[in-house]
């Protein structure tokens, strides 16, 4: 009868800013192994120049990623590869820890790409070089995500999403339409409720985590100034937004505990919301449940400026700057995912529904081609928007109080959000200088 | 006896050799002891020390030396402090009601005469299991928010409406937590309390039986004062494990999506914000360290001059 949570990291990318702590358990994953522990790795002494290197992926739900990334891997001619399949559910912290000791893979892949002090601290190598000509290719605000100072320091793997599913026939049984502003999804929410169907769902939290940044992003503002020098999320448009939000939160619409999270398809699937924020990764299940009776939307827009939104991410392949072969491991990135389409056509779109982070490659993956697949491809196109790498756990946790101070207890915005604001101004001091 | 140490090699300073064998047997026992503390506690504590002065950013040999400011930046953290806050919350309802729930049976299995050994197994079962399973137990079975959780099954058939526990509404969250810890926890402290209480001389009873005390009258006048050494360790231990609370309560409110920002004690918020997300600041988190450690001893020191004023003539 339990929420089954099978969520891999892949598909969760908590897009939004819930980014900052995702490990599900406390257990601290003794993660220590590094892949060219394994046996196979004393090949490099036998097979002359080759070098070896070691490759980190964090644990993924859907069946055969495994399989195929260790079969890429084995077919890259110019150096031996040893895949390390980290089971450690909190994969970040690993990877981070290892990065300290000898032990530390060559090649590895980090939630929208190495954090920003694994840059300063020069834990990282510039990749650059490696983009070359497919730079244009990669989703501009991804890459931009990746880059600091002008270098690029991932390559995007592939997309996943967050969007609102909804369901046609509940909508069109109360005559509602698919709501474009927060207003309407507050109307919309609470018409549909029946006594066997709620209205709205986006976690147990009462959506709190997940749509922290939307509710910014929604309001037609932006995290941080263009020159990353200040917040500009304090202003009347987000107070704006949140009060409307608490309305909604506040109604009868609001579905706020379910059988399963935002980021699993069972409250929506099994009719205990009409509508729930979700990803791009539930899909089919969602197809499987409801046919052609469901819908994807972006989350609705908020105010005058206000701009409907879809949050986007990326988990990026890094180059471990302090590496044994820092040259043959950028070598082998460049091939993977610059120069083997195919092989990152078939990362997106062979296990589950993820979109290719490079343009080009939209069309090669029939799974976003057509249908609702399509529908939210185009939507991360159009009206993506994806965390902010200075938007640092300390920042998170004070936006996240100020947040929860205004939706659940009623404070003053103005008051709770301004504080939030100076703190996130004393981080983007603290980091920039 | 002499025929055992007749058979031992004959040394030319039997003296000197003793007291060399002494020292050697010393050494391997405590040796190896004394290596892991150094090596897994006062070096760790050491290099914390250390890295709390810098801005120690995925590093563990930082250079950039920034003297208090870590300390400076979490003083005037207001979720840093307002973390401190809910320690203060947790403490206050959890050492009081282990110290009662742990004392009460103690008393009551001392009063056992049957099945004794079984009933205090019983009680300190929970002891052994793991903060994490217990948590989970917790979190998806008992107080899952969902119409099927066991609490709010047994809400509905009270015809009560289902509760969200751990949604962060009505600080429901706080029964949640509290209930787990002492489940976890009141078997441990109730086997301390059993054996301060067997401590007590018997005679002392017996002479106050004589005086015609009874009831309550013996606990109050007897049994609680003579159990001072032992009453004041407990409170002492649980208000040390209220304050390094971080298992249970980021085992049971943390999910896939985050930590919810209620229900934060210090420990749990300095995880999130040196930790989180692949974050890895360890100036942050030792200075926070550090002044919980500081706080720790402040407190310990307090409470057992409190507590054991007139303890001992």
């Amino acid at each position: 009868m339990l929420p089954a949570m099978t969520i891999s990291r892949r598909q969760l990318l908590a897009l939004g800013g819930g980014a900052v702590a995702t490990a599900t358990l406390a257990a601290c994953g003794s993660n220590t192994g590094r892949p060219a522990a394994t046996p196979s790795a004393s090949s490099s002494s036998s097979g002359g120049a080759k070098p070896t290197l070691a490759q980190w992926y964090h644990k993924y739900g859907e069946d055969g990623v495994e399989q195929a990334v260790k079969k890429w891997a084995a077919e890259y001619p110019d150096a031996t590869v040893n895949v390390n399949w980290s089971l450690a559910s909190n994969y970040s912290q690993a990877v981070s820890s290892a990065l300290l000791t000898a032990n530390a893979p060559d090649v590895f892949e980090y939630e929208l790409g190495p954090t920003l002090d694994m840059i300063k601290a020069g834990q990282v190598a510039d990749l650059t070089d490696i983009v070359g000509d497919a730079k244009s290719d990669f989703m501009a605000p991804l890459l931009e995500r990746f880059t600091w100072d002008g270098k690029i320091y991932g390559i995007p793997q592939t997309v996943d999403m967050q969007l609102l599913y909804y369901r046609k026939s509940a909508l069109s049984k109360a005559k509602q339409k698919v709501p474009t502003t927060l207003d309407e999804l507050a109307t919309v929410a609470n018409a549909v409720t029946t006594s066997d169907m709620g209205g709205f769902f986006a976690g147990n939290d009462g959506g709190l985590g997940v749509l922290a940044n939307v509710l910014i992003w929604c309001a037609g503002l932006d995290q941080f100034s263009s020159d990353n020098k200040s917040a500009t999320f304090n202003a009347p448009a987000l107070y704006d937004a949140v009060t409307k939000y608490k309305k909604l939160f506040d109604s009868k619409g609001m579905v706020k505990s379910a059988s399963g999270d935002w980021y699993e398809p069972s409250a929506f699937v099994n009719s205990e919301a009409a509508m729930q924020w979700g990803g791009l990764w539930d899909m089919p299940k969602v197809q499987e449940s409801l046919g052609d009776d469901f819908g994807v939307a972006p989350f609705p827009s908020s105010g005058g400026s206000g701009k409907q939104v879809v949050p986007f991410g990326a988990f990026g392949a890094a180059v471990n700057a302090k590496g044994k072969s820092v040259d043959a491991a950028k070598a082998f990135v460049k091939w993977l995912w610059v120069d083997q389409t195919d092989k990152q056509v078939a990362f997106s779109n062979d296990f589950g529904y993820h979109i290719p982070a490079r343009t080009s490659l939209f069309s090669r993956a029939d799974k976003v081609a057509s249908g609702p697949g399509a529908e939210a491809a185009k939507l991360v196109s159009e009206l993506g928007k994806v965390n902010s790498i200075l938007w640092t756990p300390a920042t998170n946790e004070a936006y996240a109080a100020a947040l929860t101070h205004v939706v659940k207890n009623g404070n003053d915005p103005k008051a709770e959000f301004t504080a939030a604001a100076s703190k996130a101004n004393a981080e983007l001091k603290r980091i920039n200088g | 006896m002499a025929d055992a140490v007749s058979v031992m090699p004959q040394a030319a300073h039997p003296g000197r050799t003793n007291a060399q064998n002494r020292r050697l047997w010393f050494w391997a026992f405590v040796g190896p002891f004394l290596a892991g503390l150094l090596l897994f506690v006062y070096i760790p504590i050491g290099w914390s020390l250390y890295l709390s002065f810098f801005d120690a950013r995925n590093t563990v040999t930082p250079t950039h030396f920034v003297g208090l400011g870590n300390y400076a930046y979490l003083l005037s953290d207001e979720l840093f402090l307002s973390s401190m806050g809910t320690f203060v919350v947790f403490a206050a309802c959890i050492v009081p009601l282990t110290f009662a729930f742990s004392l009460g049976l103690a008393l009551l299995l001392r009063r056992v005469t049957f099945l004794q050994a079984f009933f205090r197994s019983s009680f300190f079962l929970p002891t052994a299991v793991s903060y994490v399973i217990a948590s989970m137990v917790w979190r998806l079975s008992f107080f899952n928010g969902a119409r099927f959780g066991l609490a709010n099954t047994m809400l509905r058939s009270l015809g009560l409406d289902p509760v969200n526990w751990l949604g962060g509404e009505n600080y429901w969250y706080w029964f949640v937590l509290v209930s787990l810890r002492l489940w976890l926890q009141v078997g441990f402290y109730m086997i301390l309390f059993i054996a301060g209480l067997n401590a007590i001389d018997p005679q002392v009873y017996e002479a106050a039986a004589i005086d015609g005390a009874t009831g309550f009258a013996v606990f109050r006048s007897i049994t609680f004062p003579l159990l001072r050494g032992t009453s004041v360790a407990v409170a002492m231990l649980l208000l040390i494990n209220a304050f390094q609370a971080f298992d249970e309560f980021f085992n049971t409110l943390n999910t896939v999506g985050g930590y919810p920002p209620y229900a934060r004690p210090p420990l749990v918020y300095l995880y999130l914000i040196s930790f989180g997300g692949g974050t890895q600041d360890l100036g942050i988190g030792s200075a926070g360290t550090m002044i919980l450690t500081l706080v720790i001893l402040v407190f310990s020191l307090l409470q057992n001059r409190v507590l054991a004023i007139g303890a001992d003539r």
